[in-house]
């Protein structure tokens, strides 16, 4: 029972990853005061790019800086049609979203013939795991050694960032002089421009990291979890990561609890399937696959009480004309 | 005596598109002195400021501070030439600190730990030399106006401002607080700062000012100084011709009741309680004034009336007929049947839709009326002849019931309202704000429309937050404050009096 808690949360970690790096992603944009929900899009880039570069080097590192350029690249686009020329941030979302789908898929096609996969990595084109000292010497340890070992241990070095970008987020928002400003621009941008600060380039530097992590987000996918990128492999992870940032009222150490939440749902019903369950006996493999999203929409519907976005996002900021 | 001049403009233009916002502008402000600006709304004011303080860039023109040459190209280099500016919407963040608001902009460096430590001792400082206590770790959006805007001065100050902007700093505060930020702005004056005020008040500018320059449509019109000025003439600047400070109207004659409001008690969407078992009642011939700072229940009376906004309880009797609000959800067509009509607070919100033509506004809500057509269809032709007759008759410019509402000005826009509400000849009329945005001369033309529907012996029930308005007008004063009736007053009650009442003085103490 104990080993099996630990397979459960061990795999649990794992399916959070992304999920947590995505939704950290969307945090430093919207806390801006610009809805992104283009994370999905950014992901799949990035996975793309980062599966294709570590087939093409044989460097997972190099595909990982690839994964992340393309992301800051649709950032930047998404910054440049909202920020720069004010246009509506759900509408270019869901063309970032359709552009990453389409494009991955053709270029996929173009460049390698495998239906829209990329070559599989394997050796130093993926990420293998770490294991952390003395694992191995501690796993007999009844309890701490099962934790350790297994659980904490036994990861690639991806998880370990994800989990780190928690207090290292928390720190910038809270603790520095750009978070200040990035958590003032998302409630009210004419406080921070009368301050003498550009809203503009501060909030593209938020997307900017937006980039960065979502970038992170899809290598992961492609050159960490997986060996190789494979059409449409984020199946709608961004759009989780964006319900986890909203049940965690865009805070970073809630937004790690909803992940790990939406990860552990994932984890069980990967782990129910083809499984006897008590007084209801096999459960079909699709019901259990939508678990995480049904529970997505209850605990949005009804759990978490009012979720107050950031006050001036979705708005472009133009100057009042008195 | 060669006095140091703080600000210097010389020829100062801007243009907006076709709008010409300032025209040539010379101002001279001497240091350490208070320099009031006054001017309608839409005189430019607002925009001249905003040039000072590097929001927008003057077209041409010279500005000097302390006698050098600047261009302020960027809010950032007004701070550094040590001009603050108080917006008349605060430029605040809601949910951050007052501590975080103070350092915004100027932190100290790149961890917070670095700088915070210093402004906290700045604002022990600030608060010791100025008298402006604040505390440090509020958040600001639970803080009263007053409060918040002593944190915009905070603000400014913590930048090391020498020369303070305040944009109408009073619209938002009651008598008690307006007069605690006079003594804030005399004891920044006698420190050796130089405060701009900017504001359309003229009692404020009688009391506080040293000098004063009159602005009218985009020009600078006069500087004088305040001791050797009056109200009257500053007004006369103000619009380019005398105008009639006071109403003129005879003692009201009131006849039986239009409107009588029993009991009413109204909850807000966050469950507050928000008007607190109110009772009154308005008589034929008279016009009964509800006054009080905004948010004190005045706006939610006005629409539980309406039938806008559901009651909880109360029984509303309009011209003879007994509505009981609580009974069902009661429509604002049906109460307006009645015989009530309703010039909302936010005319932009409730009362106009600025997008559509003129003339489709002056039918708005009354567009079921047979005389504006038949069955689903509009007859356009007989809603133009009304929309024109109201034009003509008050006075709304330009003339042309074609345009798009939101292109005329601020107080033609609320005659557009006025006469469709009036002209349907009420028995009772609720009217809101009737004035706020507007410039003097339809001030003039709104107030006196009033005055002639209670002489022609309708009801009229006013809320306004300008209490020189409500005193001006009313017969009866009903003062709000907290969702209750605390006191009614006769309009010649001295207006230190009613100031207390509208701050929540308990009724004993004020009587």
């Amino acid at each position: 029972m104990f080993d099996t808690l630990i397979l459960i949360l061990d795999s649990t970690v794992r399916l959070s990853t992304p999920l947590l790096l995505a939704a950290l992603a969307g945090l430093y944009s919207e806390r801006s005061g610009v809805f992104d929900i283009g994370l999905e899009g950014k992901m799949l880039g990035a996975a793309f790019a980062a599966g294709a570069a570590a087939a093409v080097t044989g460097s997972a590192w190099i595909g990982l800086g690839a994964g992340i350029l393309v992301s800051i690249a649709l950032a930047l686009v998404h910054g440049f049609a909202c920020i720069t020329h004010r246009g509506n941030q759900i509408v270019s979302g869901v063309a970032i979203n359709f552009l990453a789908i389409g494009l991955t898929a053709l270029l996929g096609q173009d460049w390698f013939r495998q239906g829209g996969r990329t070559p599989p990595v394997t050796g130093d084109a993926r990420f293998e795991t770490l294991v952390l000292p003395f694992a191995d010497a501690l796993r007999e340890v009844p309890v701490i050694g099962g934790i350790y070992s297994e659980l904490l241990s036994g990861h690639n070095v991806l998880v370990y960032i994800a989990f780190l970008a928690v207090p290292f987020t928390w720190w910038v928002l809270f603790r520095t002089r750009f978070g200040l400003r990035l958590r003032a621009v998302g409630e009210n941008p004419a406080a921070v421009d009368t301050a003498g600060i550009s809203v503009t380039w501060l909030r593209y530097r938020a997307v900017i990291c937006t980039g960065i992590l979502c970038g992170i987000a899809g290598a992961y996918l492609s050159v960490a979890q997986s060996a190789g990128f494979i059409k449409d492999m984020t199946a709608g992870k961004g759009f989780i990561a964006l319900a986890a940032l909203i049940f965690a009222k865009w805070k970073p150490v809630p937004v790690m609890f909803a992940c790990l939440l939406f990860g552990f749902l994932d984890a069980v019903a990967i782990r129910l399937q083809g499984q006897q369950v008590p007084g209801i006996g096999e459960v079909p493999v699709q019901a259990i696959q939508a678990l995480p999203y049904i529970l997505t929409v209850v605990l949005l519907a009804g759990f978490i009480g009012r979720a107050v976005p950031p006050k001036a996002g979705g708005t472009a900021y133009v100057k009042e004309r008195s | 005596m060669s006095e140091q001049l703080a600000i210097e403009l010389e020829g100062i233009d801007k243009r907006f598109g076709a709008v010409q916002a300032n025209k040539d502008i010379n101002l001279k402000v001497k240091k350490g002195s208070i320099h009031g600006i006054v001017g309608e709304n839409g005189a430019g004011k607002s925009t001249l400021m905003s040039i000072l303080y590097g929001f927008y860039h003057a077209d041409g023109g010279e500005i000097r501070v302390d006698g050098k040459t600047v261009t302020i190209a960027s809010s950032q280099a007004a701070i550094a030439l040590g001009i603050g500016m108080v917006h008349q919407h605060f430029m605040l963040v809601d949910n951050f600190t007052v501590l975080e608001n103070v350092i915004l902009g100027a932190e100290g460096g790149a961890r917070l730990s670095e700088g915070i430590g210093r402004a906290r001792a700045e604002l022990k400082r600030l608060e010791a030399d100025y008298d402006l206590k604040v505390d440090p770790d509020a958040i600001t959006g639970d803080l009263p106006v007053g409060l918040q805007q002593r944190v915009e001065i905070l603000k400014a100050l913590f930048r090391g401002a020498d020369i303070l902007i305040l944009d109408e700093p009073t619209g938002v505060l009651t008598p008690p607080e307006a007069d605690h930020l006079f003594r804030i702005l005399r004891v920044l004056r006698d420190e050796g700062k130089t405060v701009l005020l900017i504001t359309h008040k003229l009692r404020e500018i009688m009391a506080v000012t040293d000098e004063v320059s009159v602005m009218r449509r985009g020009e600078m019109v006069a500087t004088r100084e305040t001791s050797k000025t009056s109200m009257g003439e500053l007004a006369e600047l103000m619009v380019g011709r005398r105008v009639l400070l006071d109403v003129e109207k005879t003692p009201a004659q009131p006849g039986a009741p239009l409107l009588s409001v029993e009991g009413l008690n109204v909850r807000d969407a966050r469950g507050v309680d928000v008007v607190k078992d109110v009772s009154f009642e308005v008589r034929a011939g008279e016009i009964v004034g509800i006054a009080g700072v905004s948010g004190n229940g005045q706006s939610e009376l006005l629409e539980a009336i309406a039938g806008i906004r559901p009651a909880r309880s109360g029984i509303v009797t309009i011209d003879g007929t007994r509505i009981d609000l609580a009974a069902a959800r009661r429509d604002p067509a049906e109460i307006r049947s009645y015989g009530l009509a309703h010039v909302p607070e936010d005319r932009h919100r409730m009362g106009l839709v600025t997008r559509f033509h003129e003339y489709e506004n002056a039918i708005l809500g009354y567009h079921r009326d047979p005389a504006c057509g038949r069955g689903a269809f509009l007859d356009l032709d007989a809603i133009r002849a009304t929309a024109r007759a109201g034009i003509e008759k008050y006075d709304i410019r330009p003339p042309d019931c074609s345009l798009k509402t939101a292109n005329f000005s601020g107080g033609n826009q609320q005659k557009i309202v006025l006469a469709r509400e009036i002209e349907r000849d009420p028995a009772v009329l609720l009217v809101g704000q009737p004035t706020r945005g507007v410039d003097i001369g339809a001030i003039e033309f709104i107030h006196k429309r009033l005055v002639a529907l209670r002489d022609a012996g309708k009801a009229v029930l006013l809320v306004s937050v300008e209490l020189d308005e409500v005193r001006a007008l009313a017969d009866r004063v009903l003062v709000m404050f907290d969702g209750r009736v605390v006191g009614e007053r006769a309009p010649e009650t001295a207006e230190s009096e009613l100031g207390l009442l509208m701050a929540g003085a308990t009724q004993e103490a004020a009587e």
